[in-house]
């Protein structure tokens, strides 16, 4: 079937299986890998992008459900070429990713929280992210959240 | 790193040929390729090393324009190692920090790195100091078979290709550049000096760049030995300098395994044996046009045009699976294990001082058992491999750990000539000695060379945690005598299943003064795959000595670092213990009402001890407020990305003691995906304090030796807390769980 929607700003049209999860629709029809599939059941939010500015596991949301939606992924986040967003300076400032795999679901999680919730708290933090990470990044992915946080209000 | 996804079996022969030209210009830049022979240390030029030449694989690529590119032999897996890497070349090269770059070495055996520290030992004899002959060792120790490799693990980039090779070949270069601007200007060398990559001669107030001078320095034979600067003098290495490979891990622009896109290439799915050693005797299923079935023996892969269809199509498929051990299960490999403990027929002494035996025949002697369960690597990233196969050619993308031996792996199992295969190394999304191994990769390259188009083959997270390399699962008894409050004998058996660590690490050491010692493994090998896992044998070790120490403690009424400290001579140790205390407020814990335990390993030629604070909630619920661990792995190369290596070992281990245990029923794995195999997350992750001890020595490794002491000092804590000695792991086994 066709779908149609907005991709990070932009009106778009793809074909893909109804069922397709949107995770592979992006991946391999639109080919915007990064997004990242790591558990294909919503356990581990490597796949988290934006629909409606809400965060959003895609492993598991067929294509179809997004229809006319708005969709921003980890590739439009940035406010411009060689522009990043506070939360992307913040992550660079306190040198967060290290191997990476899971960092665009963090940084898509961590930006939605922020949208809700101009400054969290730790106990906000440890309850609105709940992706995985397996290098264990979890001491900066807090201080460089409310480093952005602060840049965003002084903003 | 390269974003090259093109198929192109000229990629890697350009890369070679641009880093192997003897100072050409090439591409406008300079290429100062170095290579250490056992006798000397040359310009690696047209004339190709010989059969028993070392090749040094640190190169330095200088372009007129005055940038560095450092070429990586090791791979990207969330270490740093390509900006520590960098560092330590740039320090000794005196080369402004904001000119370098980094780059991807080819798996190709000019970038060979098992034989960088051979050749040093050649080049350097004595100089060396002994341990780094175990740890060259390790280096092969995945490759023992062919001898090359290009492993990166054993936490060795750093301590061996960096303090070895890296600082040499930036001071050997630095010299050549140097020489080459004394020849031009007609001056001695030693009125030349080198700073922030422009070379001077300060008498005449002349200046050059490094760049001008690149072709002309590389017509010089590098000093073998060349002069390396005091730590003291360091401005590079030592300092906190930004990942290079970080800007592109926010944007969604690196590029992983999984993310390679070839073009035409096909998605496969894959259905390994549920139980270990089954072969498919046969393969039913719908039938599909777009679809294409391959039979790998061990395994039924799926072939379809886009990945979702790929997993729906090997879903689907009725395989009957033939062999393998069906009725293994985790509990009579328990009790196997117990009854290969008995016996000694088989036990192979490790250690052993004084006559433990005769001494622990007091009644006053202490026994106990622990336990540790197989755990899988749970890479974030799951396994996946992309190949090409086309006119006896392969070509594989893939971020691994070895690519030299996914490259021999895949050329052995296609029958091509390994130099008819080419590996891209990408990121690694995640290692941890998982992606040292190539069954992925010779997998993807059967399944290409069967259907003759470009194929991604991405394992689902359930295939991924039932085909792993387990760490092994196995039991341990230690036997113990107190007197006086100190500790006059010990002995420890264990079972032993090979993960690939080699005894001159000694991982097995009980590292405590005692005069009366035994430690004896009991070789039992794993009926499931074993390999390495974040630390290897330390992890299970390090648990055990840990507790143990700890219940002699209690047993003596002593204080559980006081008596550490009792036992201990090494005065590294001692000083690791000895801040631990104050950093960590021993004590007299920094979370009102917690309770602390604390733990110490020496592994990889670092000390990492550590104290945990816990309270616990309700009857069973555990919740770790603080994690101090205070690191001595000599020269620390750079601050922020060791306190990240400490950072992840700790989350690592927690994640294996809170929830880490892989389970066997009717010859299969239990667990599938994060909901029965958890991870800690942000709720669950302590604070974390990280201090390292500046001691002088020479740097240790930083990727592993975090992890052991976390369970330990965990375990101690929450002994301390409710009278709860943890024998087995992971809690919920000793019935407690995670807030």
């Amino acid at each position: 079937m066709t779908i149609s929607f907005t991709l990070n700003g932009e009106p778009i049209s793809v074909e893909a299986p109804s069922d397709m999860p949107l995770l592979w629709v992006l991946r391999e029809k639109l080919e915007l890998t990064g997004t990242k599939f790591g558990c294909g059941i919503a356990a581990c939010g490597a796949c988290t992008v934006h629909i409606n500015g809400v965060a959003t596991r895609t492993c598991v949301m067929p294509v179809a459900a997004i229809e006319g939606a708005d969709i921003k992924t980890i590739e439009g986040v940035s406010l411009g070429p060689g522009e990043m967003s506070a939360v992307q300076s913040a992550w660079l400032e306190h040198q967060v990713p290290q191997c990476g795999y899971c960092q665009s679901g963090m940084i898509m999680a961590a930006e939605a929280l922020l949208d809700q919730n101009p400054d969290p708290s730790d106990d906000d933090i440890d309850n609105a992210i709940t992706n995985i990470c397996r290098c264990g990044t979890y001491e900066r992915v807090r201080t460089a959240i409310h480093a952005a946080a602060r840049a965003r209000r002084e903003a | 790193m390269s974003n090259e996804t093109k198929p192109s079996s000229n990629a890697a022969k350009i890369a070679r040929r641009t880093f192997l030209v003897s100072a050409g210009v090439v591409g406008g830049g300079v290429a100062l390729g170095l290579a250490l022979s056992p006798n000397r240390l040359k310009i690696y030029g047209d004339d190709v090393a010989s059969g028993d030449e070392v090749i040094l694989n640190t190169w330095v690529k200088l372009t007129p324009d005055n940038k560095l590119t450092v070429i990586i032999p090791h791979s990207e897996m969330g270490q740093g190692v390509g900006t520590g890497l960098a560092q330590m070349l740039a320090e000794e090269m005196e080369v402004d920090w904001d000119t370098v770059s980094i780059e991807q070495a080819p798996a190709s055996n000019d970038y060979i790195n098992s034989d960088l520290g051979r050749g040093y030992i050649v080049g350097e004899g004595a100089k060396i100091p002994s341990f780094v002959y175990p740890m060259l060792d390790f280096t092969f120790l995945q490759i023992a078979k062919g001898l090359v490799g290009q492993l990166t693990g054993g936490s060795t980039a750093i301590r061996l290709t960096g303090y070895h090779g890296m600082r040499r070949a930036g001071a050997a270069a630095r010299e050549m550049l140097m020489r080459a601007a004394a020849k031009e200007w007609g001056v001695p060398m030693n009125s030349v000096r080198a700073e922030a990559s422009t070379l001077y001669h300060d008498a005449s107030n002349r200046s050059a760049s490094f760049g001008s001078f690149a072709v002309a320095a590389a017509k010089f034979t590098p000093n073998l030995k060349p002069a390396l600067k005091s730590p003291s003098s360091y401005k590079i290495v030592g300092t906190p300098k930004p990942r290079l490979d970080l800007p592109e891990k926010v944007t969604g622009e690196a590029q992983f395994g999984m993310d390679v896109i070839v073009p035409g290439m096909k998605y496969a799915a894959i259905a390994q044996a549920p139980v270990f050693g089954a072969r498919a005797v046969a393969v039913d299923g719908p039938a599909n046009p777009a679809q294409q079935i391959v039979n790998l023996g061990d395994a039924v892969v799926a072939v379809a045009d886009s990945y979702w269809t790929a997993s729906n199509a090997v879903r689907q498929l009725d395989i009957t699976w033939d062999g393998g051990d069906q009725a293994l299960t985790s509990e009579d490999l328990r009790a196997s294990h117990n009854k290969h403990l008995q016996e000694t027929r088989h036990e192979e002494v490790m250690d052993k001082e004084g006559d433990a035996p005769k001494a622990l025949q007091s009644p006053d002697a202490v026994s106990v058992e622990y336990a540790v369960p197989y755990l899988a690597h749970a890479t974030m990233e799951p396994m996946n491999c992309t190949a090409s196969v086309h006119d006896g050619k392969c070509e594989l993308w893939v971020g691994h750990q070895n690519p030299i031996t996914a490259r021999d792996d895949a050329a052995k199992a296609l029958g091509l000539k390994k130099s008819d295969v080419t590996v891209h190394n990408a990121y690694l999304g995640g290692g941890f000695g998982r992606r040292a191994r190539t069954d992925n990769v010779v997998q993807a390259a059967r399944v290409a060379a069967e259907i003759g188009a470009p194929v991604k083959l991405v394992w689902s997270r359930e295939q991924d945690m039932a085909n792993d390399f387990y760490r092994p699962a196995i039991v341990s008894r230690m036997r113990g005598l107190v007197d006086d409050g100190k500790i006059s004998a010990m002995s420890h058996a264990y079972i032993y299943s090979d993960a690939g660590m080699p005894d001159s690490e000694r991982p097995f050491a009980f590292q405590y003064d005692v005069p009366n010692k035994r430690i004896a493994r009991h070789p039992y090998p794993s009926p499931i795959p074993v390999g390495s896992w974040r630390s290897v044998d330390f992890t299970q070790m390090g648990f055990f000595n840990e507790s143990f120490i700890d219940e002699l403690a209690h047993k003596a009424g002593a204080d559980a670092l006081a008596f550490r400290l009792a036992h201990k001579s090494d005065a590294r140790h001692r000083a690791v213990l000895e801040r631990l205390a104050d950093e960590a407020n021993w004590g007299n814990p920094k979370t009102p009402g917690a309770s602390q335990g604390v733990a110490i390993v020496d592994s990889f030629e670092t000390i990492v001890g550590q104290v945990a604070e816990v309270t616990v909630e309700g009857d069973d619920r555990i919740r770790l407020h603080r994690l101090t661990s205070v690191v001595d792995c000599g020269q620390v190369i750079n601050p922020n990305a060791a306190e990240a290596q400490i950072h992840s070992s700790v989350i690592f281990a927690l994640s294996a003691v809170f929830f880490g245990e892989i389970t066997l029923e009717n010859g299969e794995v239990v667990q599938q995906n994060f909901p029965d195999y958890d991870m800690v997350r942000l709720r669950h992750a302590p604070t974390q304090d990280v201090h390292f001890i500046n001691s002088g020595h020479a740097p240790g490794g930083l990727g592993e030796p975090g992890t052991p002491p976390v369970a330990p000092a965990l375990t101690n804590a929450i002994f301390a807390a409710t009278g709860t000695r943890i024998r087995e792991l992971p809690l919920a086994r000793a019935g407690f769980r995670s807030v």
